[in-house]
């Protein structure tokens, strides 16, 4: 045993397997709670309590909604494709959570499971096989609504992710490397302004002229990768019935629910780490994760908040907006990016 | 453990590679093949070719591979079309092209199991390979470079014309 514990990869591969049972935990709890959140909110939103009746405040509300669901009937529809039916659901979840791995939740490297030298990368690959869920889950169900649902969501997330990748290109130039861990360091100190110092801001890439564009822009594209409101279309209930996952129930649809608030964790993470400043913020740097938190909240309530205010695009309109304004935009930006930080390095 | 995760690697891509080709129904086969890109992903990152692997992964995982998904649910195939002559041309092609394939193959395996330079010389790991790869793409091939992506331009200008041109003539090919 001795022997096993002074190998360096043992070492490694142990910590990391400790580090993604504690997330996977934590993450799991937040996703129960977040919902219970989402129907807070909603319910103040339109002037009513919400749930309220489960344990003090509603706060059993989750459990027993998880309850209801493991006993709900499991129905497959006939004519179903069988595997690529039960394949979907897992298929939704999986990416949210391969992309927490390289999430800074605090100074590294004790609060994060691992850092790669592409991390953005991995990041925009993940988000790229999140499609698969909902085009196979519609697919599959052999429903025509569903088959709508999930062919909308798969143009729609192309569209969104081309404007996404080219938001983030800014933040990379700016920092000089796709690891999400020097994005971070990039970040720390007082604004530096081309030249200026102003201390009574923090370092962020937000602050930054040339980087605020990029942030709305990948802020927007983060509501439509996620298919929250008002950017819902694959699943949109007026037309579609409930879209992708009409013919799902129990736990399969629990997994997609699951899917869609994890991706919402994960996609704030990742805005957070990438124009935030990650874990930084005033303090000592063991306050991190405490920062992390808060950030990560503030932008939760905000997914939720945007839900309950925003009505739904059309789809033409959602297509013109991907396609005409936030694409050639992210463009022109990459281009003012690209000079800002030339001159900034060569003069 | 690098050879081992190698060989899991291969075997994945080489089963799911077979699938791709011998599967009936083409969503499963499209299915198979997004396996088979992320295995050879897999195959990149244990060359220590991150980059490689996650462009691999985000281009023909996730972009290429939903737009083949998406037409192929569109036009509703449930099976191959099958009809006498064409099968019987095609699958003389397909023993043809597997036949060359192996030769090829045979012939690379009898050089001693190396594809390219057998000295190339590794990029700095601590840096990561996108820098690297960056640089020579800007410099050395840098014509190669815009040329293919005049040629991507010129494809997408293209389709739009096409796609633009059929609905111009006022919906007979409904």
């Amino acid at each position: 045993m001795a022997e096993l514990w002074g190998n360096a990869v043992f070492q490694v591969a142990f910590w990391a397997i400790v580090k993604v049972g504690i997330i996977l935990f934590v993450m799991l709890t937040v996703v129960s709670y977040l919902i219970y959140a989402e129907r807070k909110v909603c319910g103040h939103i339109q002037a009513r309590t919400g749930p309220n009746r489960v344990g003090p405040f509603g706060l059993f509300q989750p459990l027993a909604d998880v309850g209801k669901l493991l006993f709900k009937e499991e129905f497959i529809p006939a004519g179903a494709n069988k595997v690529v039916f039960h394949i979907a659901p897992m298929l939704a979840v999986f990416p949210a959570i391969v992309t927490l791995s390289i999430v800074p939740f605090g100074p590294p490297p004790v609060f994060q499971v691992t850092d790669i030298h592409v991390g953005v990368l991995l990041f925009l690959a993940m988000s790229s096989l999140g499609v698969y869920a909902i085009t196979l889950g519609g697919w599959a169900s052999n429903n025509k609504y569903a088959l709508l649902g999930g062919l909308r969501s798969s143009a729609q997330m192309i569209s969104y992710e081309l404007a996404m990748g080219l938001s983030i290109i800014p933040v990379i130039l700016e920092a000089s490397s796709m690891s999400l861990n020097h994005i971070v360091d990039a970040q720390a100190g007082p604004l530096q302004l081309y030249g200026m110092t102003i201390s009574f801001l923090p370092n962020w890439m937000l602050f930054k002229p040339h980087l605020m564009l990029p942030f709305v822009i990948f802020t927007i594209t983060m509501f439509a990768e996620t298919n929250r409101a008002p950017f819902d279309l694959p699943e949109a209930e007026g037309e579609l019935v409930a879209g992708f996952h009409i013919e799902y129930s129990s736990m399969k649809w629990a997994l997609f629910f699951l899917g869609e608030y994890m991706n919402m964790l994960v996609i704030s993470s990742i805005a957070i780490t990438l124009y935030l400043g990650g874990w930084r913020g005033f303090g000592p740097e063991q306050w991190g994760i405490v920062w992390y938190t808060l950030k990560l909240a503030a932008f939760i309530f905000f997914f939720i908040w945007v839900r309950w205010t925003f009505p739904r695009l059309r789809y033409d309109q959602l297509m013109n907006l991907g396609w005409k304004v936030l694409l050639p935009a992210a463009v022109v930006n990459v281009v003012i990016a690209g000079i800002v930080v030339y001159w900034r390095t060569h003069s | 453990m690098v050879p081992y995760l190698f060989l899991g690697f291969a075997a994945m891509l080489v089963a799911t590679a077979l699938m791709v080709v011998l599967h009936k129904n083409p969503v499963t086969s499209a299915l198979f093949l997004v396996l088979a890109f992320c295995s050879l992903a897999g195959i990149y990152l244990l060359m220590h070719a991150e980059f490689l692997g996650m462009v691999q992964i985000i281009v023909y995982a996730g972009a290429i591979m939903v737009l083949f998904l998406f037409v192929i649910m569109y036009l509703n195939l449930k099976h191959d079309i099958e009809t006498g002559v064409q099968t019987a041309v095609r699958r003389g092609l397909g023993w043809a092209m597997g036949g060359l394939l192996l030769l090829s193959a045979g012939a690379l395996m009898a050089r001693g199991w190396s594809l390219g330079p057998v000295n190339a010389e590794l990029p700095a790991q601590g840096a990561g390979n996108a820098a690297a790869i960056g640089r020579v793409l800007y410099s050395r091939y840098l014509f190669p470079f815009e040329i293919t992506s005049i040629l991507l331009l010129v494809a997408m200008v293209g389709a739009i014309v096409i796609a633009k041109g059929r609905k111009s003539e006022g919906g007979e090919d409904e």
